[in-house]
């Protein structure tokens, strides 16, 4: 599948953004986070944002951008329209919660709950507009939902951590979230990576064409002579080489780095600690960049069935 | 409204005869001729004149083969929409521009509602449906439904595009919910299947495959071998008389 930038964009800008609304809306008023209007300023212009700015940036693939509020209709059957409704519904708690918090020093536990609940519900829609779709055998797997969320709660993690650092806190106890989010963020994509090395072709090209009964299948003579919209858009191919190596890059990043700059936290002074929580967080969104566009680049449409390609 | 309407008895398809399909590509330029003034219009083409042509088609003709050495056949495919009874298509339509009609089973597009997001096209496991960059939405085959109710054409005359135009009568259209019309017959008969069964989406469409090989001929009435044809040359004089001179 194509590697469109607005949508790797999004799709790590807006997880990033659900995971550190989720634990605002669940860690506030807990010792854990300052107890101060500034840090919720901080921590909700940044989880707001950059849920905004991936929300935006989802529009800009669109061939009619200005229709794009025709996408709230059809949530009883399309997960691209449920993900829209809960993603702008979720504004909602999260204004209330921000505007007490922030300008009346009233933090309201249930407008933070209820923030709290929208953000997952809004990832895992996300998740499964790509887990829903069967052509995709690498998409249409249980292992891409805990993926997206998983991802999603380490990437916000770690912009907490990194904001509460920021503020001259350090509590043990949001490192160990950090850390085991990691880990488990991490054992999800090898599992993820493991499955779609081993998993059984979901389609071939006899089965596509029906031929299977005269013998192997294979292309002769390909329809058109030029690239068109199908091949630019679900033909897109990569070099297993470069998918090791952008595996490895990936796994450093998001995970590895991470780990490590948060397991040292203790051993460095305050500010050189609070340095560290921003590298991390900073080397996580670059490694769940790199993730999300091997997501896509990895990705095998059936179409290609069509085009040559024996199995997908 | 994307989600599906309840199963309907008319199902309007296509069956595609791939013994008979000399993959002249006929349907697929016919199919894009009809379709530019069409419901869908225009298929739009990009650089048409240019290094690197390339537009909206919604029937495609690929050319495989089959099978390996003196069993193995060249089999022409031509591609387009299967008007699915499950088209994730439709379901995964986040404006409800894509939709299945109830009374026939045509799988359609409303231009007007559609944001372009492409999301259908990732949904269909056969590639029937191609991005419009220029119009900025999502085109699909038809089925001619401008053309197969079109009052004012001859009766005869209002079957899909390629179907009309297909030169050795490859491509039969009928309701394949009936099973006595005469599609229906035609694929008990010949053994019709549809493609990729296992994405789950129920294609309408039915493909008739190869017929088996004849590797042997009945006797045909000719001689084993033909008189050598200098034979009648000897009697002529004149023929002879050449024939001693250039022999000296």
């Amino acid at each position: 599948m194509h590697p469109a930038g607005s949508v790797i964009w999004f799709t790590t800008l807006s997880g990033a953004g659900y995971g550190l609304l989720f634990l605002l809306g669940l860690l506030a008023g807990t010792p854990l986070l300052p107890d101060s209007r500034w840090f919720a300023f901080a921590t909700l212009a940044l989880g707001l944002g950059l849920v905004t700015a991936g929300l935006v940036s989802s529009t800009l693939h669109l061939g009619h951008p200005e229709r794009a509020w025709r996408a709230f209709s059809q949530w009883r059957s399309s997960w691209l329209s449920r993900e829209g409704v809960l993603s702008v519904a979720g504004y909602f708690p999260a204004g209330v919660f921000g505007i007490a918090w922030v300008f009346f020093s009233h933090r309201l536990a249930w407008a933070g709950w209820l923030m709290a609940a929208f953000a997952p519900a809004t990832v895992y829609s996300t998740a499964m507009i790509y887990a829903s779709l069967k052509p995709v055998p690498r998409w249409y797997n249980p292992w891409v939902a805990p993926n997206y969320l998983l991802l999603a709660l380490m990437t916000g993690s770690l912009l907490l951590r990194a904001l509460v650092a920021l503020f001259g806190l350090s509590p043990g106890a949001l490192r160990m979230l950090s850390t085991a989010a990691i880990l488990v963020a991490a054992g999800a994509k090898l599992a993820y990576w493991w499955h779609i090395g081993r998993a059984a072709p979901a389609a071939t090209a006899e089965s596509a064409t029906g031929l299977g009964a005269l013998g192997r299948v294979r292309l002769l003579e390909a329809p058109h002579t030029e690239e068109n919209y199908l091949l630019k858009e679900m033909g897109y191919r990569i070099a297993r080489k470069h998918a090791t190596r952008l595996r490895g890059i990936a796994f450093l990043f998001a995970f590895v780095l991470p780990l490590l700059l948060t397991a040292t936290a203790p051993l460095l002074s305050p500010a050189l600690a609070a340095f560290a929580a921003v590298l991390a967080a900073a080397s996580a969104m670059l490694g769940v960049l790199v993730e999300r566009w091997l997501f896509f680049a990895e990705a095998k449409h059936s179409v290609i069935l069509y085009y040559g390609a024996s199995a997908v | 409204m994307t989600s599906l309407p309840p199963p309907g008895t008319r199902k309007l398809g296509l069956v595609i005869d791939l013994d008979i399909c000399v993959g002249c590509h006929a349907c697929a330029v016919n199919c894009k001729e009809w379709n530019s003034g069409g419901q869908m219009a225009p298929l739009t083409d990009l650089d048409p004149y240019g290094a690197h042509p390339h537009g909206v088609w919604f029937n495609r003709v690929h050319s495989f083969e089959a099978g390996e050495g003196g069993e193995g056949r060249t089999v022409h495919f031509p591609r387009s929409c299967l008007h699915c009874e499950q088209p994730a298509c439709v379901e995964v339509c986040p404006t409800g521009a894509s939709y299945k009609r109830a009374e026939d089973g045509i799988v359609l597009v409303n231009e007007d509602l559609c944001i372009g997001c492409k999301l259908c096209s990732w949904a269909c496991p056969y590639g029937a449906r191609e991005f419009d960059e220029d119009v900025g939405v999502m085109k699909k085959c038809t089925l001619c439904i401008d053309k197969i109710y079109n009052e004012t054409l001859d009766e005869r005359d209002r079957v899909p595009a390629c179907v009309a135009t297909c030169p050795v009568s490859a491509r039969h259209f009928g309701d394949l919910g009936d099973p006595g019309s005469s599609v229906s017959r035609l694929v008990a008969e010949r053994g019709g299947y549809e493609l990729m069964p296992e994405m789950g989406y129920k294609p309408v469409n039915r493909y008739l495959p190869p017929r088996p090989r004849k590797d042997s001929a009945g006797c045909t009435g000719a001689p084993a071998a033909l008189p050598t044809p200098t034979a009648g040359a000897e009697a002529n004089p004149l023929l002879r008389w050449i024939d001693r001179m250039l022999s000296r």
